[in-house]
């Protein structure tokens, strides 16, 4: 709601400056969005009248002309408006004055010409934000006369953000009201004496949708002048408001509904037939709107229709055909009481906003269409003339909001706002917004006056009574309450812990879109998930969910490749998501990717790429945290080489990959160098257990190496697999350290050394023991893989 | 008599040469030759001994003694000698080894958090230490727990102000943190304590919005909580967030989930309340958005709105990020740029 201060200052005037003013607004919830001056900061500019057009001699757009302006002698100006003309009267800015942007007017030649000032446009002076030619002002306007006294420019134009509940104030009577309790000051009375009938005209109206339009009054004016031009005034009103002059019956329109709050439309009466029937649409009817665009209509949309068919969308928008022209001098005056219900969503629906359906979506006060069309017809008399018909009047008392009726608690204030506020104190107060009280045993019993139909239960009056005490005023208390139990489970680690590895092994955090680029996705995803598309994404490169983090990291390492970064290393946390909408599964993922140097780079160690074990070495960090048997099996995955892919598994479940993205998608990925990439669920590798004492044994502990020679095909899970199921009490532990081949092994197989760990809990181990185990263990490993030992 | 005195003139002249040789000796291994040549078995001490067979009864303590005393001398004289050498080798030994320490230290390699991770952890910290849970919800909603339930119903002018990421007809991307309230309700019965952190989504994108934000969402239910407890302990959290005694103000607002509701300003931490570009010059910022949990929504997960009263907030977590560490463009939290990202490390 944006309005002058002027204009608000007509109806209540407190004794506060400006700045004041609008701290009041905001501190009482009417936040104020801005405070603008209604003309650019300019002086220097007078009213002026041009006596003489004549062609410049060398400039075919260029005019001399000759410029009273009130003194002794006329001015010469050159001037390269299409609209300059004998006789009209424009704003001059005369020699020394200063235009919007500091912008100094001195004496100039033009082609060889002098020019002694400038005449202006309404955008040159800063009152619009594009003007085509001249400023043209009325025959009336005083010759001599500085500007910004006639425009009475010394205004600033107030724009409030309200809140959806406060459509109240969607009108400057309401934005008055408000200041009048706010600073207890006296705010002039809606005038409501009404317009008595100077004509039998009258125009039928039956309203059908009753819940819908619960109040519909109509009004003929015959005889208008189609020439009446808006008054000076009113346009400058409708401007510092942001609307723009349509005419004068549209701006009276306009200018009620700035006013009073209430939206209201006038019909060019010759272009109605038989009658005027509030209803609902029927399939298949078409209306074009004021903006000239058809559309097809809804059959839950509101019409307002005579005859021949539809005429307006209630509460949103005109019809193009019964609208008022230039030509029209019969009018049909509509102010209506619109449900919110009823028109919530309709707009939209369309693809329209309007001042009228964003009131009427709101709420509107039911007892304003009276008030505003007999204000809206006085006006109308004023400018444009005619002879105005009774007011036609289609109520329907039961369907009509009727004010609520409260019962406020004392005790319930107290509870809610934490202060203890007299009774004198609420009655006040709530008597200041217009509320009646009736004093009952627990408190009262309150009456809401129809503008205020945001008041429905107890807790909004409440919240009025903070209001008004002040928010700010209110005590801050800490909250005495129950003390809770809280969980400190062990069987799940802290992701911080998770992201400290990471952290600390080089890693750093991103945070990419949930969206992602359907290409991309496609790339990088397992299988031929199809991926759960957004209805309105916000554009194409965002516009399905991931599946995967991988997208977003690899986008993150482009951008930052692209910049100069020739190691990088990050990892995100975040959900994914998966299944379709029936049966969507978004449940979060760690996901890594390392890329270019093995180590920042420094003068003591030889420099490498990063390799598959680099990132497998940050992967077993993580699942280390929270324990658990891991396993990682070679697999193929369409994104990663097929040669470097490892499904990651824990206790038996596959929960993750790891490997390197496959080189033929470098291309299309718009990668340069190897990327390895890992992603795993998160609460399986946040899964962890309570952990079990064993007792130390007191006796030594022996190792045995044993050096394997295998097949290049068998792997180190493979004899890893093999090493553990054996069930012996004395096997602690044991690793592989070495792996070998070249020289000295036969081509095609390769040499592991393993280190075996071995203690007896309550005795010192024997040879035999130890001799006894390592034969059972050589015998299976030359079973199951073909193991050789070396000696 | 005489034959005394050369016996002993004849010891010290053997000492006397044991120290030039024990001095001469460069490192151990001569000087353990030295050793041998003077106190071993074959030496020239023990050969000494050996030679002084005509030596009188009487004066064999006095020789005897002296060549104790002599044995002693060299033994000191080359122990002496060992702790010198071993010395000068240490010292040697310590100056090959010496490092430029100003040099970079190895793999010296820790990367950071994301700037919204580390605001969030710290937000969570502070809500946990008093007593708050960390709940989680969907982030694919639907439009019952992201709005009816919450006291917005279809077509109310909120929904439309909300520039949702839709589906279908039903399933959106949440646009705030506030349905995990209701998921959380419809699950406990009060006393509630917790806060619920996560990414949100808006169907907006300029210099100041991006479609994916955080928002933390906070809610206390009980059977005495009132306004004043909301301005206490948001007015403690903001303070402590930005660790100064900033002024905070409360101003009233709407949420169709809260009444009353309530939109805290803090003092601009960019000019200290004086004015500025950041505050458009009126010294408030705007931080969250707040207010006591409405009838309604009580209504729609079974609790007692007469036995039970609760407040509600949500903050926009990058917005924080910004104002604490000044932070000048929204859009760089999602550009990843690791010369951003290495600013919080």
């Amino acid at each position: 709601m944006k309005f002058s201060e002027k204009w608000l200052r007509e109806w209540v005037n407190p004794s506060l400056s400006t700045d004041e003013l609008v701290e009041k607004l905001t501190n009482a919830g009417l936040e104020v969005d801005a405070v603008e001056p209604v003309a650019g900061e300019f002086n220097g500019v007078l009213i002026g009248q041009v006596k003489t057009v004549e062609p410049h001699p060398d400039a075919d757009k260029l005019r001399l002309t000759k410029v009273d302006v009130g003194a002794d002698e006329l001015l010469e100006i050159v001037c390269g408006a299409s609209n300059v003309r004998e006789g009209l009267k424009i704003p001059v800015a005369v020699i020394g004055a200063v235009l919007p942007g500091n912008f100094k007017i001195k004496q100039a030649k033009l082609r060889g010409v002098p020019s002694f000032g400038m005449l202006c446009s309404s955008k040159e002076l800063g009152l619009t934000d594009s003007a085509d030619g001249l400023m043209e002002l009325a025959d009336t306007a005083p010759v001599g006369i500085d500007i910004r006294d006639y425009l009475d420019l010394d205004d600033v134009a107030i724009d409030i953000d309200l809140t959806p509940n406060r459509s109240d104030c969607l009108g400057v009577a309401g934005v008055a009201r408000e200041v009048g309790v706010l600073t207890s000051t006296d705010v002039c009375a809606v005038n409501n004496t009404d317009v008595a009938a100077s004509t039998d005209s009258v125009f039928p109206v039956v309203v059908e949708a009753h819940d819908a339009c619960p109040r519909y009054l109509g009004r003929v004016i015959d005889d208008i002048n189609p020439q009446a031009e808006t008054p000076l005034w009113m346009y400058e009103k409708l401007r510092r408001s942001g609307l723009r002059s349509l005419g004068p019956v549209v701006d009276v329109t306009n200018y009620v509904m700035l006013e009073l709050g209430q939206p209201m439309h006038a019909f060019d009466l010759d272009k109605l037939q038989g009658q005027l029937t509030v209803r609902h649409a029927r399939s298949g009817e078409k209306l074009t709107l004021l903006d000239a665009q058809e559309i097809e209509l809804q059959s839950d949309t509101l019409l307002i229709a005579d005859d021949n068919g539809p005429l307006a969308l209630a509460g949103v928008m005109g019809g193009l055909d019964s609208s008022v022209t230039a030509s029209t001098t019969k009018l049909f005056l509509e102010a209506a009481f619109f449900a919110p219900e009823a028109i919530a969503g309709k707009a939209r629906s369309y693809g329209l906003h309007t001042d009228s359906s964003h009131r009427f979506e709101r709420g509107v006060d039911t007892a304003l269409a009276k008030l505003a069309i007999e204000r809206a017809t006085a006006l109308l008399l004023d400018i444009v003339g005619g002879k105005a018909g009774a007011v036609t009047e289609k109520s329907s008392e039961s369907t009509l909001p009727q004010p609520a009726s409260i019962h406020l608690r004392e005790a319930r204030i107290a509870r809610v706002l934490g202060i203890n506020l007299d009774e004198a104190q609420v009655e006040e107060q709530l008597s200041r917004l217009g509320l009646v009280l009736n004093r009952v045993s627990d408190g009262w019993q309150v009456t809401v006056p129809s503008f205020r139909f945001d008041l429905a239960i107890e807790v909004d009056l409440i919240e009025e009574l903070g209001r008004l005490y002040g928010y700010d005023k209110l005590p801050k208390t800490r909250p005495q309450g129950t003390v809770l139990t809280t969980n400190i489970t062990e069987k799940a680690t802290q992701l911080e812990r998770l992201q400290n590895v990471l952290i600390d092994r080089g890693y750093y955090e991103a945070v990419t879109y949930s969206f992602v680029e359907p290409k991309m996705q496609q790339l990088l995803a397992e299988n031929e998930l199809d991926p759960i598309k957004l209805a309105n994404p916000i554009s194409a490169d965002l516009s399905v969910m991931r599946t995967s983090l991988w997208p977003g990291l690899v986008q993150a390492l482009v951008y930052n490749a692209n910049r100069q970064h020739e190691r990088v290393r990050l990892f995100e946390v975040g959900r994914v998501f998966k299944g379709n909408l029936e049966n969507i599964e978004q449940h979060r993922q760690i996901g890594g990717l390392i890329y270019g140097d093995r180590y920042p780079e420094q003068w003591s160690q030889k420099q490498r790429e990063v390799d598959f074990f680099d990132a497998k070495a940050d992967v077993e960090a993580l699942l280390s945290i929270a324990g658990g048997d891991v396993r990682f099996e070679a697999d193929t995955h369409p994104a990663l080489h097929p040669g470097q892919t490892a499904r990651v598994y824990k206790n038996g479940d596959a929960i993750g990959w790891l490997g390197a993205i496959h080189p033929k998608l470098n291309k299309s990925l718009d990668l340069n160098g190897k990327v390895y990439v890992f992603e795993l669920g998160l609460s399986a590798v946040l899964a962890a257990q309570v952990p079990e004492f064993e007792a130390l044994s007191k006796f030594p502990a022996i190792r045995r190496d044993l050096a394997l020679l295998v097949d290049n095909s068998v792997t180190a899970g493979q004899i890893e697999h093999c090493l553990s199921k054996n069930d012996s009490d004395i096997l602690k532990s044991f690793q592989l350290f070495d792996v070998y081949s070249g020289d000295g092994v036969e081509h095609g197989k390769k040499s592991l050394a393993v280190a075996f760990h071995l203690q007896h809990a309550e005795r010192t181990l024997t040879d035999e023991e130890v001799d006894a185990l390592i034969k059972t263990v050589t015998e299976t490993l030359e079973q199951s893989v073909g193991a050789a030992i070396r000696s | 008599m005489a034959e005394l005195a050369s016996q002993l003139q004849a010891l010290e002249d053997i000492v006397a040469t044991a120290k030039q040789a024990v001095a001469a000796a460069q490192d151990n291994r001569a000087l353990d030759t030295v050793r041998v040549e003077y106190l071993g078995k074959k030496g020239k001490i023990t050969a000494y001994l050996k030679q002084l067979g005509n030596v009188g009864v009487e004066e064999r303590p006095v020789i005897g003694k002296s060549v104790n005393l002599a044995k002693q001398e060299v033994a000191g004289l080359v122990e002496s000698r060992t702790k010198t050498l071993a010395d000068a080798a240490m010292e040697a030994a310590l100056k090959a080894e010496t490092v430029d320490v100003t040099l970079p230290g190895r793999n010296s390699d820790v990367g950071g958090l994301h700037p919204v991770t580390r605001t969030l952890q710290r937000i969570e910290r502070y809500f946990r230490d008093i007593g708050f849970d960390v709940a989680e919800g969907p982030e694919i909603e639907d439009g019952h727990h992201n709005f009816t339930a919450l006291n917005i119903p279809e077509h109310h002018p909120a929904r439309a102000m909300h520039d949702t990421f839709y589906f279908d007809a039903d399933k959106l991307l949440r646009t705030h943190t506030s349905p995990v309230q209701i998921r959380v309700m419809e699950e406990e019965q009060p006393p509630l304590r917790l806060i619920a952190p996560g990414r949100v989504y808006r169907c907006d994108s300029d210099l100041t919005h991006t479609p994916m934000f955080h928002q933390v969402e906070g809610l206390m239910v009980d059977e005495n909580i009132s306004f004043t407890d909301l301005k206490g302990v948001l007015s403690d959290f903001l303070q402590a967030f930005f660790e100064k005694p900033l002024k905070v103000r409360f101003r009233p607002s709407y949420f169709p989930f809260t009444e009353p509701s309530a939109e805290a300003d803090i003092e601009c931490v960019i000019c200290g309340g004086e004015g500025c570009r950041v505050c458009s010059h009126t010294g408030w910022i705007e931080i969250l958005g707040c207010g006591m949990v409405h009838p309604n929504v009580f209504k729609h997960v079974n609790i007692d709105s007469e036995k039970y009263l609760g407040f509600a907030f949500g903050l926009g977590v990058e917005r924080m990020a910004m104002l604490r560490y000044g932070v000048n463009d929204l859009r760089l939290f999602f550009d990843n740029d690791l010369r951003f990202l290495k600013q919080f490390s």
